[in-house]
């Protein structure tokens, strides 16, 4: 028996907006009765893009229609494009977590909502988002797109857990090989800091890869703003520089130092890089 | 809340009666059969009669019932013996609709190096009669096929398909865990080598199960070890539950017939009364050879873990082939083989009786069940 969290028992047997919407202007379909589990959400959008009330009808276990109900409550009075931002471990969460066999009924959910979201848009239909990417387990149609999504998103490690997740590979197996390789070539292009401890920079080194990440990376997303930056000094792991032009002036240049700047130098250089304006 | 316990082809209550003959030997009597001592020995007369009433539910002699620790242990002996006893023969045939104590086990065997055969079943989970006979070959080391199928409650035609192998000399084995006690099993007049059953199936603890083996048939143990079952299973018997398991097989004999019209003039009711209340809703299986306990029926646009969930706050316990519950991804490998649709498959609900359901139990199920249906295909975005 499934070790089911008292919310999805809950949302289970008292689902909110269940049933479809009269007046629904976005709707978005996954899964299908061959796969074992579907789900219709159906979104009244307003004007200015915000959800004005939301209703679903599913096919499927508890924690499928546990996902359906608690994500409709969620993005309730929601502005789409935060909707959009939405991740399937946001529902899951919501549902005080899901055993891990059943991940993919908060994919489910995530997937529906894009599928409603941009139909509203206007965009072309993705009904199962399988356009995009190509279909890699053919028995429940998944895509390599929606495999590396589930593994971003989730931080998935192994094969096993992806079929948790997405359900593919979970019937013949015939694709099992090309998820492996989909997942070796994530967790290689991901983590290579994780992976590889990169050797020690001697002051030199840092130096150079700090002009270097300035140079190529920073001025010119600045200059895009009309902005620049001056490096003034390295003290170690200490990077001291002076913004210039319309940055300098600018009220957000602390802003600009921490999302920016700083943030940009501890991807290229090292992760504890601290970032301070002269 | 009453608990309605429909599940008994997954377990069974243990019967008062085997309980009690159980408690001794968990007590003062707690003696090694083996033992030289009287002490040790008294205990090894209760092995005999368990043996002895096994052997008289099954017609078969005492020497034939290999006591074992379940039902897979005794699929998987039955398995191993055969082929380690004709090295030379390098086939094995069974069915699509296996337990998976055969199924897994004979794809075992096939991965390491043995022909397989998966014999196919209809849409009624029916086999193919030519199909078989063209299957045997002098190649063929073992051929199992399951007596009754767990899921739908199937039953095979075991006389004929064990007469088809003897003619050509090839051993036949049989699953018998969901049929012993329920169908009358006559080992005198049944061509089978081997036989499995298991004792939770028939109201005795888990943890107790049984090989029959012909007389005169060469055998090779899996446990290797002392020298206890006459050498052919190693390990000191299990004497609380082989006592309890004997007390089981002398219930199940003396109450066979009865039981076997109590039991399946409530599972009809049930079944009917549920088919004409639920619409869109059929029984999977062959209803005309089927065990009197079980029925397994498909709802239509809704998923079965749910159903099975909602039934539970009723306090109703039933089991599905539906891929949700077992965690795979599929449904069951029965329904799959027998090609029921998916509209219908993953709604599928196995319900199964003992001598313990009750009329009222019967009743409060036909009460409560339609309107599980009805809430959830209120909510299903697939109509008709």
């Amino acid at each position: 028996m499934w070790d089911y969290s008292k919310e999805v028992h809950d949302h289970f047997l008292h689902p909110h907006n269940a049933g479809p919407l009269e007046d629904a202007n976005a709707i978005g379909e996954v899964g299908s009765l061959a796969c074992g589990d579907a789900l219709k959400l159906y979104l009244k959008i307003d004007a200015d893009g915000v959800i004005e009330k939301a209703g679903f009808e599913t096919f499927g276990c508890a924690s499928a229609i546990a996902s359906s109900s608690v994500l409709t409550d969620m993005i309730l009075g929601m502005k789409v494009d935060d909707a959009l931002k939405l991740t399937n471990k946001d529902i899951a969460n919501a549902l005080g977590g899901l055993p891990k066999q059943k991940m993919h009924c908060s994919v489910m959910g995530q997937e529906a909502l894009e599928a409603a979201i941009r139909q509203w848009k206007g965009e072309p239909p993705v009904p199962h988002a399988h356009e995009e990417g190509k279909l890699v387990c053919k028995c429940f149609g998944v895509t390599d797109a929606q495999i590396q999504r589930a593994i971003r998103e989730n931080g998935l490690k192994t094969v096993e857990e992806i079929t948790h997740y997405t359900k593919a590979g979970g019937a013949c197996g015939d694709c099992l090989d090309e998820i492996a390789e989909i997942l070796a070539a994530e967790l290689r292009q991901k983590p290579l800091t994780e992976l590889r401890p990169k050797p020690r920079m001697t002051n030199v080194q840092r130096m150079q890869q700090v002009l270097k990440t300035i140079e190529e990376e920073i001025r010119p997303k600045l200059a895009e703003d009309g902005g620049d930056i001056e490096l003034v000094d390295v003290d170690g792991k200490r990077v001291i520089v002076s913004l210039r032009g319309r940055c300098a002036q600018c009220r957000s240049s602390e802003v600009t130092i921490r999302n920016l700047v700083e943030r940009l130098l501890r991807e290229h250089v090292e992760p504890d890089i601290v970032v301070e304006e002269a | 809340m009453q608990t309605v316990y429909l599940d008994n082809n997954a377990t069974t209550a243990v019967a008062p009666e085997v309980r009690e003959a159980i408690l001794p030997f968990l007590g003062e009597l707690y003696g090694n059969p083996s033992s030289m001592h009287s002490f040790g020995g008294q205990v090894g007369n209760t092995v005999e009669t368990a043996r002895e009433r096994m052997a008289a539910l099954l017609g078969a002699s005492p020497e034939e019932i290999l006591f074992t620790s379940c039902g897979s242990e005794s699929d998987n002996t039955a398995i191993w013996s055969a082929l380690q006893t004709r090295p030379e023969k390098r086939h094995i045939i069974t069915t699509r609709v296996e337990h998976p104590a055969i199924l897994s086990v004979a794809q075992y065997w096939e991965r390491q190096g043995y022909r397989l055969t998966l014999l196919s079943v209809d849409g009624k989970g029916r086999l193919d009669m030519d199909e078989y006979a063209a299957a045997l070959s002098d190649d063929t080391a073992l051929v199992s096929i399951m007596f009754a199928n767990n899921e739908v409650g199937n039953i095979y035609p075991i006389q004929r398909m064990a007469e088809m192998a003897r003619e050509r000399g090839i051993l036949f084995h049989t699953d018998a865990v969901q049929a012993v006690g329920k169908c009358p099993i006559d080992l005198g007049k049944l061509p089978v080598d081997m036989l499995s059953l298991s004792g939770h199936k028939l109201h005795a603890p888990k943890g107790i199960g049984v090989l029959y083996i012909r007389r005169g048939m060469r055998f090779r143990p899996l446990l290797r070890g002392g020298h206890q079952e006459g050498g052919r299973r190693a390990g000191t018997e299990n004497v609380p539950y082989i006592a309890g398991l004997g007390v089981a097989a002398e219930l199940a004999q003396q109450h066979m017939e009865e039981e076997r019209q109590h039991v399946s003039r409530l599972r009809d009711r049930l079944e009917q009364g549920l088919l004409a209340s639920i619409p869109h809703s059929m029984v999977n299986g062959d209803i005309e050879n089927r065990l009197p306990n079980t029925t397994n029926i498909a709802f239509k646009n809704v998923e079965g873990e749910a159903i099975l969930l909602m039934l539970d706050r009723l306090g109703i316990c039933a089991s599905s082939g539906s891929a949700c519950t077992s965690g795979s991804l599929e449904p069951s490998h029965v329904l799959r083989a027998m090609g029921v649709p998916f509209t219908y498959a993953h709604g599928s609900v196995r319900l199964s009786l003992s001598r313990y359901t009750t009329e009222s139990e019967v009743d409060y199920v036909l009460a409560n069940f339609p309107k599980v249906i009805e809430t959830l295909r209120a909510i299903s975005p697939f109509k008709d």
